[in-house]
């Protein structure tokens, strides 16, 4: 199992880039008030038939040998149904995916969202060529998209040490600003 | 203190363009982390992190770091392909951070293989 959501996201986030996304966003919530927390991934990946998007949600259908999607889903659809949340996947073959998952906060078995910075600065430095939209809403909003980042660096790889020292720093500080301690 | 702007990004990129252009841009070594499932559960990202960082503490232009997705089999999970200019590729099994980092001083910093850590054959 994963302990951390921000390793589910990583999981997640995976099969966007497997399904071939060129754009993918990620929009994360916390709302304190409704004491929910959101994740939402939408992407432009070559999407599912009604079929195969069943299939990857059930844990006894999917094998590593037919599809390229594991146990990540089911497992993160159990979580978050487990955390009082819910959990949906809507696809269109051709135009991409949006999975919306949800958790009551304050459920004591949710996962810690953990190292989130890592995944998200793990993603974007290692898919130089994927446009990854980030949002995270909590005490305020970071927004970061790897578009900008992209068109300053022009042709500096996203793994030259100056750039990573930066994102690392930008991301960290910007995320450490708007989210709870959750 | 204010949060750092995406802005200053644009100073370390002209200070950076120089040093690339001395160098032709070209890179030694990439290296590739494999990010399926059960990599993942196993600690890739941790990995994919530690090259980073071990790249940003040693102030290194000649290694590239990219991922994929699930290469390998579940038990030697995580992963990592070290491949040179000439196309040598060495696969390592069983990282974590440490050791991602030991891979980065030794094999890209010396050039010497970190034999302890290698998968008898490279897999494709």
């Amino acid at each position: 199992m994963m302990e951390e959501l921000a390793l589910h996201i990583m999981d997640i986030l995976q099969n966007s880039l497997a399904a071939g996304a060129n754009e993918i966003v990620l929009d994360i919530e916390e709302d304190e008030e409704r004491d929910t927390l959101k994740i939402k991934v939408e992407d432009d990946g070559r999407g599912m038939g009604p079929d195969e998007l069943s299939k990857v949600q059930d844990p006894f259908y999917t094998t590593k040998r037919k599809s390229h999607v594991g146990l990540g889903i089911p497992m993160f659809k159990w979580v978050a149904e487990h955390c009082d949340g819910h959990f949906s996947m809507e696809s269109e073959l051709g135009r991409g995916t949006r999975l919306e998952a949800s958790f009551r906060m304050s459920h004591i078995d949710r996962p810690p969202m953990g190292d989130l910075s890592g995944t998200l600065l793990s993603l974007v430095v290692a898919n130089p060529g994927v446009r990854f939209v980030i949002r995270y809403r909590g005490r305020g909003e970071f927004v970061f998209d790897s578009k900008d980042v992209k068109e300053i660096l022009g042709d500096v790889p996203f793994t030259f040490p100056e750039v990573l020292r930066f994102l690392r720093e930008y991301v960290e500080k910007g995320l450490g600003e708007v989210r709870r301690a959750i | 203190m204010g949060r750092i702007k995406l802005e200053d990004l644009r100073k370390i990129r002209e200070e950076t363009k120089k040093k690339m252009d001395v160098r032709e841009g070209t890179y030694e070594y990439r290296i590739v982390v494999p990010m399926g499932t059960s990599g993942i559960a196993a600690g890739a990202r941790d990995v994919l992190k530690g090259f980073l960082d071990a790249i940003a503490e040693h102030d290194l232009h000649n290694v590239i770091v990219t991922q994929t997705g699930f290469m390998g089999t579940d038990v030697i999970q995580p992963v990592a392909l070290v491949e040179d200019r000439e196309g040598n590729k060495v696969m390592y099994c069983n990282l974590n951070a440490e050791k991602a980092k030991e891979i980065i001083e030794r094999h890209i910093m010396k050039g010497e293989k970190v034999k302890e850590y290698v998968v008898s054959t490279p897999l494709e």
